[in-house]
């Protein structure tokens, strides 16, 4: 229902910006010059018909607005496919989706695999005698393939069977068209009724029929499977083709017991009466049936068809303009999309799955999305005050004395206080698999910066420090962080510490740069002032030089976030336990398609308010950028 | 006593190339305390060699500048320099910028925002101290500019090209604040300029430079500058003695690019 609406309101929103649009440009002064910069600024409501027409695209191929305005036509569409799939047996046999009546194809094949056997036998060693009865039994299934093909040896007794199969056919197209088939109501409806309605399960749509038009097609596939089966009983050896086929194994049995040549000749003469052995079984199929025969089926198929499409009626124009890009197919127990349907999954579906998993109880593996945890105020701190501290107190750990007990001395009390081991204020404390993901790459952009900032800016300064460190950098830097990862992670371990450090080397080489491109930039004449001002080389630094070199720096955050969040994810896909790209990756193995969709969402919305938060910062730090 | 002496000042670049360029030849001269002197020359003849020598950005290849009685050795609180594009802060405000060198000396902060004020006010841009100063115009810059250097109260001010940025009519204002600014304090003020009118205007002292090698070549003592502390310098533009040395000059000048002009040409 909700999102009935929503895709009526898009539409509505995406034809209304596009009026506004035109309206608008027509209020313009025209210019005769092509790209005037001054248009392409402002426009919100191109903005609203891009995001509008993106959901619409997105709502219409996922079929998430099929399913709000249709609810209960994959139902019907499910009877439908497992029509068509009880039908496909005797459908496959026409001419109806491949090109070639069944029949015609395998007369082909089998013929050209005896032309193949004939001049395999042209090549082999064989006497006069055995030559000639090969020849023989040859031509002897030559001719019974065309005995097959021809009407007047066919057993009458089949061709009844054939004629049974298109009337049982003509039948059905005649109950499918009566509206009142079948004529005892669904017994199983109010059970069909309480199915989780389409894409609340995993079993993406009910199976059991909920309507009447439904339940006319699945009565009708039940019959349907029925028919194929007799149908795939049907053969073509009636009597005399039976009797030819007979003496046909009886010569070739008898070809291969003869053993008086050689050792090779025998093995050559085993492998070729395989090879007629296989034809044989190929033509005792009975699968050839005389073209003229199979016609009243074939009218049959073709006359039901057509009825069923017609009674299909609007469910045809519903699958083929409200569920596009694939369709549903039956399988032996249920019903599922394919086509776009499966692989874009609906926004709705997506919006669910994410509010089910934003549910700390639920998470993903047992670690929530975004949550926090109480944690001792000692715990958090921790990692402030080594633990190598207490190992300076003087005296020793203690030891446990005769009755084991162990009593506290000042440096065991000292090293518990440096390892968080003591009773104290509990608080909340961010935890999840986001958290963990923005930690790791503020962490690495953190050192990045740390560190490459004030190196970039001593290789701006010093002609020495460039020529140093310039080698380092830029043959580092050029290589693919990803192609890093195997070795740091070795290094480091999958955990925490070998991300942080594959993100720090990425950030590392960016700061770098942009820090000494900030710093060569710095004019000569501001820090002759400066210095005729009193500051000192420090004050020079950090007063002049740093702030001059602030856009570049700041670009440079702005660009090693970037790379950072994609180099983070791909890291996480290789090795880890938490984070997005973890919950990618395994999702991935699981084809939840869902779960996929979502975390790419998320990728990429927390990429842009990285992006957004630091547009703010550039904004509000260097307003004077570019106005010096 | 604080006058500014040179003594046999030698400036010669090696080139890439291996050979040498004589950019300053021997100047000597001294400027008394509280004098104005401005300076002169073609482009290329040393001026700005000169300034950055006085103001200790370069060291000397011979002789000295003494200030007082120490020797220049290097940058110092005791000599401000205005620059051409007045190479402010723009990260910073039109205050901040002001009490840069107060603060670099760890000055208490409220008598450093008062002192703020005052040269805000003498510079004429009282009320801006707030303003980030890339939104400033050229000639507020370098008010901006002078205040700053001011209030560190040098011994020496020197300007290079300070007013060579600015549009006629805000580069006649500007001129005016200068002198106001020299009589007031009575600061010794340097200002190399490219424009005759200006150079005679605010020249207590007028030093014409020539080219390779840079060297003094003429020294005018005028009264302009003097005047124009009374009288509207159009005025003093317009005067006899005014337009006579203007002429004087414009033709030594010319005389001297004609001459680097001809020599380039007889050495092709």
């Amino acid at each position: 229902m909700t999102v009935g609406i929503l895709f009526i309101v898009l539409i509505f929103l995406f034809i209304g910006a596009i009026i506004y649009g035109r309206r608008l440009v027509k209020t313009e002064v025209t210019d005769a010059v092509f790209g005037n910069p001054t248009r392409a600024l402002g426009g919100w409501h191109w903005i609203i018909a891009g995001l509008s027409s993106i959901m619409i695209i997105w709502l219409y191929f996922s079929w998430d607005a099929g399913r709000a305005f249709f609810p209960t036509a994959a139902n019907e569409l499910c009877q439908v496919a497992k029509l068509n799939r009880t039908a496909n047996p005797i459908r496959s046999a026409f001419p109806l989706e491949d090109r070639l009546l069944r029949g015609t194809a395998l007369l082909e094949r089998d013929y050209g695999q005896i032309d193949v056997l004939e001049s395999r036998l042209a090549n082999a060693n064989f006497g006069v005698a055995d030559r000639t009865e090969l020849q023989s039994i040859i031509a002897e299934m030559r001719d019974t393939l065309s005995a097959q093909a021809n009407p007047e040896l066919m057993d009458p007794a089949t061709a009844g069977k054939l004629d049974g199969i298109a009337t049982r056919i003509n039948d059905l197209a005649k109950n499918i068209a009566d509206d009142n088939y079948p004529i005892e109501p669904d017994p199983d409806r109010e059970k069909a009724l309480l199915q989780p309605a389409w894409g609340e399960t995993n079993v993406e749509i009910p199976t059991m029929p909920l309507t009447d038009l439904g339940y006319r097609f699945s009565k009708a596939s039940e019959t349907m499977d029925g028919i194929s089966k007799d149908f795939s009983k049907i053969r073509n050896n009636g009597e005399v083709i039976t009797a030819r086929l007979e003496a046909l194994k009886a010569r070739y049995k008898d070809f291969r017991i003869d053993d008086t040549e050689g050792k090779d000749i025998t093995a050559q003469r085993k492998e070729l009466v395989k090879q007629i052995e296989k034809i044989y079984r190929r033509i005792d199929d009975g699968k050839i049936f005389p073209s003229a025969m199979t016609q009243p089926v074939e009218a049959a198929l073709i006359n039901f068809d057509e009825v069923q499409k017609s009674e299909q009626g609007s469910l045809r124009l519903i699958d083929i303009f409200a569920l596009p890009g694939g369709d549903i197919l039956a399988g032996n127990r249920a019903c599922s999309e394919q086509g776009s349907g499966r692989w874009l999954p609906k926004p709705s579906d997506t919006l669910n799955t994410f509010v089910r998993m934003a549910d700390p109880e639920v998470g993903y593996k047992n670690i929530p999305l975004l949550w926090y945890e109480m944690k001792p105020i000692g715990q958090v701190f921790e990692i402030l005050i080594p633990d190598w501290i207490a190992d300076l107190v003087p005296g020793e750990y203690p030891r446990h004395d005769n009755e084991g007990t162990v009593l506290n001395n000042f440096k065991n009390k000292v090293y518990n206080v440096a390892t968080g081991n003591y009773e104290s204020l509990m608080i909340p404390v961010p935890i999840g698999h986001i958290w963990d993901s923005l930690m790791r790459v503020l962490a690495g952009l953190f050192f990045g910066i740390l560190l490459g900032v004030p190196l970039g800016l001593y290789m701006g300064l010093s002609r020495f420090a460039k020529g140093f460190f310039d080698p380092l950098i830029e043959l580092y830097r050029p290589i693919p962080p990803l192609a890093w990862a195997p070795l740091i992670l070795t290094i480091f371990g999958i955990q925490d510490d070998g991300k942080i450090f594959l993100l720090f080397m990425v950030a590392f080489a960016i700061m770098v740069i942009s820090a000494r491109t900030g710093a060569t930039g710095t004019q000569l004449s501001k820090i002759h002032a400066a210095h005729s001002l009193g500051a000192s080389k420090f004050q020079i630094i950090r007063k002049v030089i740093l702030p001059n070199s602030l856009p570049e720096i700041l670009t440079g955050i702005r660009i090693a976030i970037g790379v950072c969040w994609g180099t983070l994810v791909a890291a996480e896909m290789l090795a880890g336990t938490t984070g997005i790209g973890f919950v990618e990756n395994v999702a991935r193995k699981q084809s939840d398609y869902e779960i996929i969709w979502m975390t790419i969402l998320l990728l990429g919305i927390l990429g842009l308010m990285f992006d957004l938060m630091m547009r703010f910062i550039i904004h509000r730090t260097i307003p004077w950028r570019g106005k010096g | 006593m604080s006058d500014l002496v040179a003594d046999k000042v030698n400036m010669v670049f090696n080139t890439k190339g291996g050979g040498t360029v004589h950019a300053l030849k021997d100047v000597s001269f001294t400027l008394r305390e509280g004098e104005l002197l401005s300076v002169l020359g073609p482009s290329g003849c040393g001026k700005t060699t000169l300034l950055n020598i006085i103001a200790g950005f370069n060291r000397p290849t011979g002789g000295a500048f003494y200030l007082g009685d120490e020797e220049i050795s290097g940058p110092g609180v005791n000599r401000g320099m205005v620059f051409q594009q007045g190479a402010l802060f723009e990260w910073l405000t039109v205050a901040e910028n002001v009490n840069f060198g107060l603060r670099m000396k760890g000055s208490n902060k409220k008598e450093t925002a008062k002192k703020v004020e005052e040269w805000l006010e003498i510079v004429g841009l009282q009320g801006f101290g707030d303003t980030p100063t890339y939104q400033l115009s050229g000639g507020m810059q370098q008010r901006v500019a002078l205040a700053r250097c001011l209030i560190n109260d040098p011994d020496l001010i020197l300007m290079d090209e300070p007013l060579g940025a600015l549009d006629a009519l805000t580069r006649e204002k500007m001129q005016t604040l200068v002198l106001k600014i020299w009589k007031e304090t009575g600061k010794t003020i340097m200002i190399i300029t490219h424009s005759v009118e200006e150079a005679l205007l605010l020249g207590e002292r007028l030093f014409v430079m020539a080219p390779r090698p840079g060297r003094l070549h003429k020294e005018y003592k005028l009264p302009f500058a003097e005047q124009g502390l009374t009288i509207d310098p159009r005025e003093i533009k317009n005067s006899q003695q005014f337009i006579e040395t203007r002429e004087e000059i414009l033709s030594m000048i010319w005389d001297m690019e004609e001459e680097i002009m001809g020599g380039t040409s007889n050495a092709a």
